[in-house]
């Protein structure tokens, strides 16, 4: 069911390198790759949860050979092509150099800092009302996998599939991603934090009151 | 025409596209891109660029802006008011979103903002195992050990052992809380105030504050003696 990059609680992994706060970027092509995707992404032409499932549904090949910005420059590719900005002779440098019909929506760089300080949230009214309220006892559905779409975008990950933990809040109600990343609709509905004790998920738990939150859309959950 | 993705695509697909039959790179688009990563990019900027796409000075804006603007001493300042100022650190609490934007701070990937408050008894570290969420207003792009396998995967499972991979041992009867960012909640981690620096200005408490206590994955400072 699951794809390469679900991995929370994946065995194998190695340590941690922890690094100084400086420099942001290790590499000039690193700060070039993210660049490119955040102007690229202002042409309006896919929303923040077409782009992770983008890098999602990269091949497991690829998704694992590819740093980090190898996988953003992939899923850039694709998406330009896929949604007809780009051809792939293009990207073969073969393409012509006309003026593009979307080039009136290139971020300019005095636009940058204004689009940048604006953000997208993600709330939204919702006719869907609140099931749980703080302290409620849930359980996550299982599979952790995408309803409308085989082998779609979800944000329920692998390992709090089937288990049971507990509402700590609601944060209002939020784009669904299962159904945006599909060009479905936003189709907003309550969004909660859930708090799970770490021995609901793992079978050696490393301490018996380690707990781990996750914030999880009201369909994801059921009454436990 | 802002860079708030629009939420409604034009032309996404309802089906994922997955090449599963395949399992040669040539049939995804992206390989048609030169392999060398730096000359991958070259090529992207190029073609967007030549065909008014992309205008190179705005990326250039965007670098300078988390190269130099945007980055963990705007989460610092936060955590230095939280320690000095108690109604304010309650007000963080309870609404960080506005509390944080009143400061300036808000933006791309720091839209919903929620301040977690490390304790004697709860010490909190903040991951995303699905790509790497993370609060840029607050703490610029993520470090690479962030968004690295070995931190995505081992974190929700075995935090106290990737606190040992950065030096870091907690109190047994401490329990660890493991913020997972699921959505677009991002999670601001606001460590304990360190001994002995009660005469401290916020100023000075904010040279203390490290981008990695405000993940969680380590602690502020010790005051100069």
């Amino acid at each position: 069911m699951t794809r390469v990059h679900d991995m929370g609680g994946r065995f194998g992994d190695g340590r941690v390198v922890p690094e100084p706060e400086t420099p942001v970027f290790h590499a000039d092509w690193h700060a070039r790759a993210l660049a490119v995707t955040l102007a690229a992404g202002a042409l309006g032409q896919w929303n923040l949860d077409t782009s992770r499932h983008a890098r999602e549904r990269l091949s497991p090949k690829d998704y694992t050979r590819f740093s980090y910005y190898e996988k953003w420059l992939a899923a850039l590719a694709d998406l330009l092509v896929e949604n007809g900005v780009l051809s792939e002779a293009d990207l073969h440098g073969e393409g012509n150099a006309a003026r593009h019909p979307l080039a009136e929506r290139a971020l300019h760089p005095q636009a940058v800092a204004p689009a940048l300080a604006k953000g997208g949230p993600a709330d939204r009214p919702s006719a869907i009302a609140p099931l749980f309220v703080a302290g409620q006892a849930v359980r996550c559905r299982r599979p952790a996998a995408n309803r409308q779409v085989p082998g779609g975008h979800t944000r329920l990950p692998a390992y709090a599939a089937g288990a049971q933990g507990h509402i700590l809040r609601l944060h209002g109600s939020h784009v669904l991603p299962d159904s945006n990343a599909h060009g479905l609709g936003e189709a907003p509905e309550p969004l909660y934090a859930v708090v799970f004790p770490a021995f609901e998920l793992w079978a050696h738990p490393e301490h018996p009151r380690d707990e781990v939150v996750l914030d999880l859309w009201q369909s994801y959950l059921e009454p436990a | 025409m802002g860079l708030d993705i629009a939420f409604q695509p034009r032309n996404a697909c309802a089906m994922p596209h997955d090449h599963h039959d395949h399992d040669h790179d040539a049939d995804h688009p992206h390989s048609h891109l030169p392999s060398d990563p730096a000359l991958r990019v070259k090529a992207l900027e190029t073609v967007l660029t030549r065909k008014g796409l992309v205008d190179p000075a705005a990326l250039d804006e965007i670098i300078d802006t988390y190269q130099n603007r945007i980055g963990p001493k705007n989460g610092a300042q936060v955590v230095a008011r939280a320690w000095s100022d108690p109604e304010f650190n309650r007000a963080l609490m309870h609404d960080a979103t506005a509390v944080v934007a009143e400061m300036g701070f808000y933006g791309r990937q720091g839209e919903h903002i929620t301040a977690v408050e490390n304790t004697p008894e709860t010490h909190n570290m903040v991951v995303c195992t699905l790509c790497s969420c993370y609060p840029w207003p607050l703490l610029g792009i993520p470090p690479g050990w962030y968004k690295s396998d070995a931190y995505r995967a081992r974190a929700v499972r075995e935090p106290r052992a990737v606190l040992a991979d950065f030096g870091v041992s907690l109190p047994p009867d401490t329990a660890v809380r493991v913020w997972d960012s699921t959505a677009e909640m991002r999670y601001l981690v606001i460590p304990r105030r360190p001994e002995g620096t009660e005469g401290m200005d916020a100023e000075a408490l904010a040279a203390l504050v490290t981008r990695d206590s405000m993940i969680g994955t380590g602690l502020p400072k010790e005051p100069a003696t």
